[in-house]
């Protein structure tokens, strides 16, 4: 088992570890529904440096990124952030990642260089994924392990840790990032980015700066109560929001149109991995669909437990599930088929043999105020 | 860790307290927090009898889900009310507020299998 460069810090917290991804990671500190309403209210501080980092670098590096993900790379100037996928060549995800566009002050003239961040427990697939469709004039870097990451989530997080930098937090925008010195370390990614719904930054470090940023982020956020967040929250914070999960709710067999992800499923862009398959799936549509709902009467779905129709047969089941802290009820996502997958359509969640009454819902569940 | 002397436990991580011909049962201190924060404890087996070792409940939290273990065989006498609108007073106060039925025992020579407060601690720690 591996560790990030801040498990002993969590250790000395007395949170509660597990194994994660092949990594020693926090999964609460002092309950999850304290930490969860932390990030709602105020600020809550993750590690997740497990995520995996790629650089991508060189005169057809946007080529080899347009191929491989199902998001329009091209789109990106400078400092965007963009949330997209890999898709397999059956139509399913190899994995889910966000896109940078770097700055190009280490690229020669006609490069440009992204980084790829990706889930943890994909850095190897897909690193083999990528490196076997780069033809093109273009360098692959892992920097997985020389890079720690921090979110800073929650509606005080840019004013919380504005003191510790000249990068103007408060201002800015949604998936959108820049690099500069943050709590005296040069060379950090402050990225208006996160899986929460609360707002907020991911902080992209080197390794070895890990703990000194750790320790800023606490003393700079300590008049607003800033909490150590882990794993437990980061599950139920992201199923508030809808945000789908790789290996609950998205795998190698679901496609993105059926998850719900067409959004950043660019058909029109030009050739990419399963976009034949796709265009197909928009035009004819999808038999299944990634619905969610909210349980009508008591009872918690949880990954794998089976969906019905009012009649007790099997329509689909469920990839996420949880009792929602922020919302007080029980929610989950789950692919069901597509006559039932509506906004209002009643489905039974089947609970220890007992069929228990939900409802399909708009996404997010939770709406921020 | 709280482990109270007067009472016996499982391997299970239940606690019983026996009073007569009658016993009390909750989920010890180590599970609650083993758990994590309780959102809903599901006991619908009043009034059955249910032999030792069988599930007699479940209880959810918000990651995970556990069966409830009879301790000893017997009639279900009670189940706590409490629990159904405030189901976290099994994390704060397991020992107290936060048990969960009381049983009339079929045979209260079982008592003698359950561990003491000693051997629990000892066992949950090793």
């Amino acid at each position: 088992m591996k560790n990030t460069p801040l498990t002993q810090i969590h250790l000395d917290l007395g949170a509660k570890m597990a194994e994660f991804a092949g990594y020693n990671m926090p999964i609460s500190y002092v309950g999850i529904k304290k930490e969860h309403q932390a990030v709602r209210e105020s600020v809550g501080v993750f590690d997740v440096s497990h995520m995996g980092e790629f650089i991508v670098k060189g005169k057809e590096a946007a080529d080899l990124i347009q191929l491989v993900t199902s998001n329009n790379v091209k789109k990106l100037e400078i400092g965007d952030a963009q949330y997209s996928c890999l898709p397999n060549h059956k139509g399913g995800i190899v994995d889910d990642l966000l896109v940078y566009r770097l700055p190009e002050d280490r690229c020669s003239e006609g490069e440009q260089a992204f980084m790829l961040v990706v889930n943890a427990s994909n850095i190897q697939k897909d690193w083999d994924w990528i490196s076997q469709h780069n033809t093109f004039d273009t360098q692959l870097m892992n920097i997985s392990d020389q890079t720690a990451l921090l979110a800073v989530q929650g509606p005080k997080a840019a004013e919380a840790m504005q003191s510790l930098t000249d990068i103007d937090l408060v201002g800015m925008k949604y998936y959108t990032f820049a690099k500069g010195t943050f709590a005296g370390i040069n060379n950090v990614l402050v990225s208006a980015t996160g899986y929460t719904g609360s707002g907020g930054f991911e902080l992209y470090v080197d390794a070895n700066e890990a703990p000194k940023i750790w320790k800023a982020v606490f003393e700079a956020g300590a008049a607003y109560n800033v909490q150590p967040i882990g794993l437990g929250a980061r599950d139920t914070l992201r199923l508030e929001m809808g945000f789908c999960l790789y290996g609950n709710d998205i795998d190698d067999s679901t496609s993105p149109i059926e998850a719900g992800l067409g959004w950043i499923t660019k058909t029109k862009k030009g050739k990419f991995n399963s976009v034949e398959i796709f265009k197909q799936q928009r035009t004819e549509g999808v038999s299944r669909k990634l619905a969610a709902f909210e349980m009508l009467e008591r009872g918690i779905p949880r990954h794998h437990y089976e969906i019905t129709d009012a009649d007790g047969n099997t329509i689909g089941q469920v990839t996420s599930g949880t009792q929602a802290p922020s919302l007080n009820k029980a929610i989950g996502l789950g692919y069901v088929k597509t006559e039932f997958a509506k906004p209002d359509t009643e489905i039974f969640i089947k609970i220890r043999d007992k069929q228990i009454k939900a409802q399909v819902v708009k996404l997010p569940f939770y709406k921020v105020s | 860790m709280k482990v109270p002397e007067g009472l016996k436990y499982t391997k299970e991580h239940e606690w019983v307290k026996i009073d007569g011909d009658h016993a009390y049962v909750g989920i010890t201190d180590f599970a609650q927090g083993e758990l994590g924060d309780i959102v809903y404890v599901e006991i619908e087996t009043e009034g059955q009898t249910i032999a030792k070792d069988e599930i007699f409940g479940t209880v959810e939290a918000v990651k995970t889900v556990s069966d409830l273990y009879m301790p000893l065989s017997g009639a279900i006498a009670e189940v706590n009310a409490a629990l159904q609108d405030n189901p976290e007073l099994v994390n704060s106060d397991p020992f107290g507020e936060g048990w969960m039925i009381k049983i009339k025992m079929d045979d209260t020579s079982e008592v003698e299998d359950l561990m003491d407060a000693k051997s629990y601690a000892e066992a949950t720690t090793s």
